[in-house]
């Protein structure tokens, strides 16, 4: 099969029936950082890919942040409470899931 | 894999929610957590304007996409960093996905407003460019919101990359940055508009998952001063981390936001001025933008 990876755009061959997570460990690309895409679909670690498919690993990752350093106080970036420290506002009693 | 809710074939598995969806439920899913994170923060009601900080990338789009399905009157906002082509073809997706939808797109262009654009400002700098970019770019959302007349700003920002912040000012023991970490920062000055981040709950995996699935066009090629960031580095140690145990990163930002937050939000008092060449609010007596400005106009 071909699979398709990016950044850059490459494309590496991958033989016989396998399935996602057996050919992600063989690229060794960890599974929380790719969709894995097949036509117009997304496909799951436990389906297998034949032989003659190509499939797409898209990466997810992305960013670039600011390092935080003091010097960028003196920005916009002030230190300011979140919304859920003023005191009018109450917080759900529901738990984060 | 089966769908948690419908039984049929599963399109992405959310191994941090021991959970599967096909790709109508993990929509229905997504929009949920978005509302959630809305609802339990107070970030903007729906007689409010919000203006969306677009990127071009999976995380703003969607962003962008669901506010306009829930109904929410959005304007768009896209800063031109001047990056080369990629600057060129991410502004492009901006604009078609605007037109597409019929709702306004405000734009900005670094070069203009601080002098020059972002690669000439790492030369000037000698920061790392995401320093520099990530400056201007608060300072101008903030000053469009306000020319603009609308009270809040709300970024793409995911679970992942809050984690990956958290895990750098940890890694530093950044005590200043650490009560600045919120979904939601409150307006606590004339000039401030509220800042929110309403994918908060959301992977990285699964905003792209979920723009994939809405067929938005996104740019998936990575900003080419994002090679070797430090950030970048955080995010794969926790998707390491992440891998052999799912909900890793799910713990390590919530836990913080629930536990860890208010500790610090409490042992910190700030005056804020404004500055005095443009008047937006700083910690000092010239606030950094214009610092960088001046900077660069000496040396370009």
């Amino acid at each position: 099969m071909k699979v398709v990876l990016r950044n850059p755009r490459r494309e590496v061959e991958v033989t016989g029936n396998r399935r996602v997570k057996e050919i992600l460990r063989e690229l060794n690309i960890i599974p929380e950082t790719v969709l894995v895409i097949r036509g117009d679909d997304l496909v799951t670690a436990d389906q297998v890919i034949a032989d003659g498919d190509t499939i797409e690993l898209r990466p997810v990752m992305s960013g670039g942040a600011e390092p935080r350093t003091s010097s960028a106080l003196s920005g916009v970036s002030e230190p300011r409470p979140s919304i859920s420290a003023h005191p009018r506002f109450k917080p759900a009693s529901r738990v984060l899931s | 894999m089966k769908c948690r809710k419908c039984g049929n074939a599963a399109a992405i598995e959310l191994r941090r929610h021991n959970a599967a969806f096909c790709a109508p439920d993990f929509q229905e899913f997504f929009r949920n957590q978005v509302r959630e994170a809305i609802r339990r923060h107070r970030m903007f009601g729906r007689d409010e304007r919000v203006l969306v900080a677009v990127s071009g990338g999976k995380d703003s789009l969607a962003l962008w996409d669901v506010l306009i399905d829930e109904g929410y009157d959005t304007t768009g906002l896209y800063l031109d960093l001047g990056i080369f082509d990629y600057s060129v073809e991410s502004k492009a997706k901006c604009e078609a996905f605007a037109q597409a939808r019929g709702v306004p797109l405000l734009v900005r262009r670094v070069a203009e407003e601080v002098g020059a654009p972002v690669p000439v400002i790492k030369q000037v700098t000698r920061r790392p460019p995401c320093s520099g970019c990530g400056l201007s770019k608060r300072y101008l959302m903030n000053r469009a919101a306000l020319e603009a007349g609308i009270p809040v700003v709300a970024t793409g920002h995911n679970l992942d990359d809050e984690a990956a912040t958290l895990f750098g000012s940890v890694m530093h023991w950044q005590m200043d940055a650490l009560p600045r970490q919120s979904p939601a920062l409150a307006s606590t000055h004339p000039k401030l508009v509220r800042r929110v981040k309403p994918l908060y709950r959301l992977s990285e995996r699964e905003t792209a998952a979920f723009a994939f699935m809405r067929k938005i066009d996104y740019i998936v090629e990575e900003c080419p001063f994002a090679i070797g960031a430090t950030s970048i580095a955080h995010k794969e140690t926790l998707n390491r981390m992440e891998d052999a145990s799912p909900g890793a990163k799910h713990n390590f930002l919530f836990g913080f936001l629930e536990k860890a937050r208010p500790a610090f939000e409490q042992a910190e008092t700030v005056v804020l001025n404004e500055c005095a060449r443009c008047g937006q609010v700083t910690t000092g007596t010239l606030c950094a933008f214009c610092k960088l400005a001046d900077q660069v106009k000496r040396s370009v």
